[in-house]
């Protein structure tokens, strides 16, 4: 069973650098942006699929990733390096902290206080204006952006980069969900109280899995601004709090894989409706609808369910 | 000999309503206890608390010399306790095999060879060798009470609370059950809520009665049996046995 | 003007978003309280309300029969469109709390959107029926004792006299078929016991769409009352949600009583402090507290604890 696992997993990380080589210019930058969410969406994964935990406000991880990131490099005049810890760091503590406090409420309550922490987030970014100049956001130099000798601002790197952090984001998270930690996660997702009554605490798993969902989407929103050279609030809007929760549901919540798949469908199609009309989100709005009607397995849950029952 | 489980006085009110009162309750090592009465007398509720999931109103529950009462459920699962649900709680949408892993793997960690011996070792126990793969919801009510008694046998527990284990069991199933519990009880003691008689005083070293929340009886199967009190509490169940 | 108009003058702005607050929380709160969802379109139907009254308003013709047309409207197909939603996707999802939030997010978007699409992204104003500026007398102590002046500046418009006292009257009406009408009843023994109340031949289904709508025109009403003051605009729905979830949280989800309590105090506090501290800063505190009050005290002050 394991070799089918890697071969599909190791698969799938072959064929991007491929892709790379086939497919013209326009789709290198797509295909980087991607797998950054991608990442971001893996976070999102561990504590909504795994774990069966629904957090509206993501975004502020990823927001705090990629702040704590700018405002050391902005600001602080560190490396690229440090500062990309940072930003992980950054995201981290606020995960622990938000975990604290919305982990004393389940269900809708939940949703709720992470929206709204997410919100006063967004707000405060708003607020210190000064520091992260607010809505306008902060332009990185190309010259900051050089991550062990390698320069940010070449297309070819920042792929190798964003390949580079996808693949040690899916690894850690088929590594991490087969082990009992993650099967426990699995337990608290299907029936908490039977968990607990098996011996495991379950305000520890969850806040463990709160705070590396936090560090994935973090990691993910420092290397988007690192790569990209933009650091700016609309990624701690409600909005970019939906998308993961959208990407996830799309490729199939609860599976390793599955989120990679529903970012680059969910890209491509606002990519092609933010063409056609400025509504693009309407796309978001039906797929939401009819995902949540017809199909709340996703994608590669699908596929799980009907042939590949081996799926992590 | 001093005892595994002991109660003091431990009470449980709702709103005013006495669920559980001043109950002092001792377990000794060894025993298969059964602790019966009519329907609302508080069984459910004292066990409940017995194990951490409701939390006791006043009294204390001590735990192999140590106080648990203020002990978070986990912690006293981790202390040696195990508790099979009245209404079955399994893990649905997981496969029997996982259900009976996931109990296992508290004890036995990430070692994968050692848990996956333990589970097959145990379902064959219960007779549920042969469903091991199966999705646990899709089995029969009595099949998934066996996957609740599986997943707290594999976590070889020094006690077991059993909350109406035999409910919607065929004669047969009935019949292997008993057989198991002798088996188990050289290793664990036993707490058992039941309502089927003969299971009661084939299986019980003693009896413990609850009525209204409070302790009625306590002494032998014989004893219970003939005593009056009890079967006005019942009225009448002394002709199942 | 001195502090004591000042204040006052934040008041009665304050009261004014405090009486449509409370009717968009009141609709909010009547979701939750019967069918036990969160709907979180519920802004959406706040923007439509606002956005059709530019619509109907420009086909009716001003003066007061347009404007009864659009008060009277309005709502009604704001309150349509939603029971369609009830029905063809609450429903089906089975009033699943985590998945009508989804599906409700979904909504969200897709009225947004098409709205955008059809109205397109800019603000309209809806001109006001009658506006009549009223001066307001503010006391003075002189030499012989209080007197009352007018300080220039403090004075209300007689159509913000008519939006605080419709809410009014609406509120009143509402409570009054919540507890002395045969509807309310059936709403309220469904929202005790559903299942009870599905054996005593109540068809919950229907009831639920039926509350569904009503939310959904409560909110409509306010975006109504509102456009003349504010103007429509497609994304006028994200704010008015945020302002009506911390109402009906803080005031305890189902309790109406506790909301409107809570409306008035969020309306009368928001004018107060916008006017003295930064906006964006009473916002983050208004959204720490709900995330706060739900963490440590989740009946809110008036609502009863979840069983």
């Amino acid at each position: 069973m394991t070799a089918r696992i890697l071969a599909l997993h190791g698969g799938l990380l072959a064929l991007l650098p491929a892709l790379h080589f086939l497919l013209p210019v326009y789709h290198h930058g797509n295909l980087a942006r991607i797998m950054v969410l991608a990442c971001y969406a893996i976070g999102y994964n561990l504590l909504f699929g795994y774990t069966g935990l629904l957090s509206l406000g993501h975004a502020m991880f990823f927001a705090a990733g990629m702040y704590g990131m700018g405002m050391a490099l902005y600001h602080l005049g560190l490396g690229a390096e440090l500062a990309f810890l940072a930003g992980i760091a950054a995201a981290g503590g606020l995960a622990l902290v938000v975990g604290l406090l919305a982990l004393r409420t389940v269900g809708v309550a939940f949703m709720i206080v992470t929206l709204m922490f997410s919100q006063a987030f967004y707000l405060a970014i708003l607020l210190a204006a000064r520091w992260t100049r607010g809505d306008e956001g902060l332009v990185l130099a190309g010259a900051d952006r050089v991550l062990f000798g390698l320069d940010l601002t070449d297309p070819d790197i920042r792929f190798l980069l964003a390949l580079g952090l996808f693949a040690l984001c899916l690894s850690a998270t088929l590594w991490l969900v087969r082990r009992p930690f993650g099967r426990v996660l699995v337990a608290i997702r299907e029936n908490p109280e039977r968990a607990e009554l098996l011996g495991y605490d379950i305000f520890r798993h969850k806040l463990a899995a709160v705070v590396m969902s936090g560090l994935f989407s973090g990691a993910a929103g420092a290397a988007y601004g690192l790569m990209f050279g933009y650091v700016g609030a609309s990624f701690a809007e409600v909005h970019f709090s939906i998308f993961p929760l959208l990407w996830v549901l799309l490729g199939g919540a609860g599976t390793v894989i599955g989120p990679f798949f529903g970012v680059l469908f969910m890209f491509y199609l606002i990519d092609i409706s933010s063409g056609l009309t400025p509504a693009y989100m309407l796309v978001a709005g039906v797929a939401l609808v009819l995902l949540t009607l017809f199909a709340p397995q996703g994608l590669m849950g699908e596929v799980r369910r009907r042939w590949l029952r081996w799926l992590p | 000999m001093s005892a595994l489980l002991s109660t003091r006085a431990l009470s449980k009110s709702f709103a005013g309503l006495r669920a559980v009162h001043e109950v002092d309750f001792d377990l000794e090592p060894g025993e298969i206890r059964a602790l019966i009465g009519p329907n609302g007398a508080g069984k459910t509720t004292f066990v409940s608390m017995l194990i951490g999931r409701v939390a006791p109103t006043s009294g204390a529950i001590v735990f192999d010399g140590r106080d648990i009462t203020r002990l978070p459920a986990h912690a006293r699962v981790r202390l040696g306790m195990a508790y099979t649900f009245q209404i079955t709680s399994v893990f649905a949408r997981l496969d029997v095999a996982e259900n009976v892993a996931l109990a296992a793997r508290r004890r036995l960690g990430g070692d994968r060879a050692a848990v996956a011996r333990e589970t097959a070792a145990v379902l064959e126990r219960v007779g549920l060798g042969a469903h091991a793969g199966a999705l646990a919801g899709d089995l029969s009510y009595g099949h998934q009470r066996l996957v609740e008694l599986a997943m707290g046998l594999a976590q070889t527990p020094r006690l077991l609370i059993l909350d109406e284990p035999t409910q919607g069991l065929a004669e047969g199933e009935i019949a292997a059950f008993r057989r198991l519990i002798r088996d188990l009880a050289a290793q664990t003691t036993i707490l058992l809520i039941e309502h089927n008689m003969g299971v009661v005083m084939a299986l019980a070293d003693r009896i413990t009665v609850l009525d209204f929340g409070e302790v009625l009886a306590e002494g032998s199967p014989a004893e219970i049996h003939a005593s009056a009190t009890v079967q006005a509490a019942y009225l009448g169940t002394g002709a199942d046995a | 003007m001195e502090f004591g108009p000042y204040l006052m003058l934040a008041a009665l702005e304050g009261a004014v978003t405090a009486a449509v607050l409370a009717l968009m929380a009141a609709g909010l709160s009547l979701v939750f309280g019967v069918m036990r969802v969160v709907n979180v379109a519920h802004g959406e139907f706040y923007m439509l309300g606002a956005v059709l009254a530019f619509v109907v308003a420009g086909m009716a013709g001003g003066g007061a029969l347009g404007f009864v047309a659009v008060l009277v409207a309005v709502p009604l197909i704001v309150a349509a469109l939603a029971v369609a939603a009830d029905v063809t996707v609450l429903k089906r999802v089975g009033y699943d709390p985590e998945r009508t939030i989804v599906a409700t997010i979904g909504i969200l978007y897709i009225v947004q959107q098409v709205t955008l699409m059809g109205y397109g992204p800019d603000a309209r104003p809806v001109a006001a029926p009658f506006n009549q500026r009223i001066a307001l007398p503010w006391v003075e102590w002189g030499a012989g004792g209080p007197s009352l002046y007018w300080p220039w500046g403090l004075s209300i418009t007689s159509y913000k006299l008519f939006v605080i006292g419709a809410a009014v009257v609406v509120l009143a009406l509402l409570w009054v078929l919540m507890t002395r009408t045969r509807i309310g009843l059936v709403m309220r023994a469904t929202q005790l016991d559903r299942e009870t109340a599905q054996a005593f031949g109540i068809p919950v289904e229907r009831v639920y769409a039926l509350v569904f709508g009503l939310g959904a025109g409560l909110a409509a009403l306010a975006g109504v009352l509102i456009v003349p003051i504010q103007q429509a605009h497609y994304l006028m729905g994200g704010d008015a949600l945020l302002l009506s979830f911390i109402v009906v949280i803080i005031g305890g989800l189902g309790s109406l009583s506790g909301t409107l309590i809570a409306a008035l105090l969020i309306g009368l506090s928001d004018g107060i402090l916008s006017v003295f501290f930064s906006p964006t800063l009473a916002k983050i505190v208004a959204t720490l507290l709900v995330a706060l009050v739900l963490v440590f005290r989740p009946q809110g002050l008036m609502g009863k604890p979840e069983r």
